[in-house]
């Protein structure tokens, strides 16, 4: 191991029930902002979620039709492959399952997609079945663009590269496709509970 | 914020504007590594870095807090190749700082001086208060020398002392039309602080005629350390 | 706070990429495979606070280089955004 510093601590972590943080991982109470690019700032009036790719009809909504859809409060630990973790967030959201309604599709995958060219990739089994929401606010107010307003992907089972700001829609496709991170050592899955972070893990 | 100085057996030597990474390990195997600006000439005999403390820091309450001499840290470097001047490099020379910006411009500023350099040089540092101007007294004895001087230009954007005279104000359009080089002579600018600060800076050295590829910056983040 | 406040700069990078190309790499020139532009590293837009480091031109903001290092002993860099890179060794 590299040299001790001696009486370095880092950061205060605080202790937590130990069955609801994955392996590695440590609690945080502030919301760290990691970010790949500058913050996109679509207007709400040029926004739209779409469904593209491997379905009969591709779909698209609004951001009036979009907030016209069911959603729901949801209550979720969410886990940062960089080692944070927060739990009990509160978000509002439509559920992926509300946005596939009555959608025919043979795809396994889907590839989540976001303004500034964000992706991430997913097996459709994982953001349906009530896994995944679009999530337009967050402890009560509309999501900040630094947090990945005014929507992003919700997917908390998976390390949190995988809830894509500033999502703008999701390509369904028959064979899995790495996106940003996956492409580039990440895992493809990114199950936080086997520690899946890097490539081979 | 506090200067640390310390011996680097093996160090290669550097040069001036380069900065060196600090890791620091806990007991755990627990990990944090933040870039420090090397605020020593090369010509001294031992390195210094001057850290300023972010109370939701990581690394830098524990270097401004816990450290004692005799302790040992861990460090890779010297780096950076962009954001150096040696004398070669010439001039007239403008350095620009806002808050602890000023780290890395002081090192050009002490290499200029111990390398017994005449090229003009103007530094421009913006602080809050005159209580966190860091140098000071380094800074007003270069300002007044009789021969080589560097010209030493504060300004001060939240509180002045009474009977203040200087800048009472950002460095912005009004202060660098004022003090920096005109952009007939060719000047070389060197700009460092907050991520604003210096894409403001560097923007109005460009629109007042300086070559985009003689303002050098290097961006220190939000809080500007 | 904007992204963009928190961005650095290739200044910042200037460590890992050192390790990768055993040189410092900072004054090295390179063209946005995107726009064309020619920027020294050390002038292009970094953004380090992600699971990875995305190095960006700012004059279009394409994605120029991308590292990501596992906790080990890999890396991975995706240079693919750079459609030349002009090294230059430091003088010893």
């Amino acid at each position: 191991m590299a040299h001790v510093s001696r009486g370095f601590r880092g950061r205060r972590r605080e202790e937590a029930p130990s069955e609801r943080l994955p392996p590695g991982q440590y609690l945080t109470d502030d919301f760290p902002v990691l970010s790949a690019g500058p913050t996109p700032h679509t207007p709400l009036a040029e926004w739209d979620f779409r469904l593209t790719g491997a379905l009969e009809e591709p779909r698209r909504w609004s951001w009036e039709e979009f907030r016209a859809l069911a959603s729901e409060e949801v209550r979720v630990d969410i886990h940062c492959v960089t080692r944070w973790s927060k739990l009990e967030t509160v978000w509002a959201g439509v559920s992926v399952d509300t946005l596939l309604e009555g959608v025919e599709t043979e795809a396994a995958f889907v590839l989540g997609f976001s303004d500034g060219g964000y992706t991430t990739n997913l097996p459709l089994e994982d953001v349906t079945a009530g896994k995944a929401w679009i999530a337009f606010a967050y402890e009560g107010e509309p999501l900040e663009s630094e947090h990945g307003g005014p929507a992003r992907l919700l997917v908390p089972h998976l390390y949190f590269w995988k809830s894509a700001k500033w999502v703008r829609g999701l390509r369904l496709l028959d064979e899995d496709e790495p996106g940003f991170w996956e492409s580039l050592g990440y895992h493809t899955y990114g199950d936080p509970w086997r520690e899946q972070r890097y490539w081979g893990d | 914020m506090r200067t640390i100085v310390f011996d680097a057996p093996g160090w290669p030597g550097h040069r001036a504007g380069q900065h060196l990474d600090v890791r620091l390990t806990a007991e755990d195997g627990y990990q944090a590594e933040r870039s420090y600006s090397i605020a020593s000439a090369p010509e001294d005999d031992r390195l210094g870095l001057t850290v300023e403390r972010l109370d939701d820091g990581e690394v830098s309450p524990y270097l401004v807090d816990e450290v004692v001499v005799g302790d040992t840290l861990e460090i890779r470097g010297p780096i950076g190749g962009y954001f150096v001047w040696v004398p070669a490099d010439g001039g007239p020379l403008l350095l620009v700082a806002g808050g602890s910006g000023i780290v890395p411009l002081a090192a050009i500023v002490r290499h200029r001086v111990a390398a017994g350099s005449s090229v003009p040089t103007r530094l421009l540092y913006s602080s809050r208060t005159l209580e966190d101007v860091i140098y000071r007294n380094e800074l007003e004895r270069v300002n007044g020398a009789a021969e080589n001087g560097v010209e030493v230009v504060l300004a001060l954007t939240r509180e002045t002392p009474d009977g203040w005279t200087g800048y009472a104000k950002r460095i912005g359009r009004d202060v660098l039309t004022a003090e920096a080089w005109p952009a007939a002579e060719r000047p070389l600018a060197y700009v460092c602080g907050p991520t604003s600060f210096v894409e403001a800076v560097a923007g109005e050295l460009v629109g007042l005629g300086y070559d985009p590829a003689r303002v050098k910056t290097e961006r220190f983040g939000p809080t500007g350390g | 706070m904007d992204a963009s406040e928190s961005r650095l700069d290739g200044n910042a990078v200037g460590g890992v990429l050192a390790e990768i190309f055993a040189t410092e790499m900072t004054a090295s020139m390179g063209t946005c495979a995107g726009c064309g532009a020619t920027e020294p590293v050390g002038a292009l837009h970094a953004y380090v606070r992600a699971p990875g480091v995305v190095v960006r031109c700012p004059h279009c903001s394409s994605v120029m280089i991308r590292i990501v290092r596992d906790e080990k002993d890999r890396v991975w860099l995706d240079i693919r955004g750079v459609s030349c890179l002009e090294i230059r060794r430091a003088e010893d």
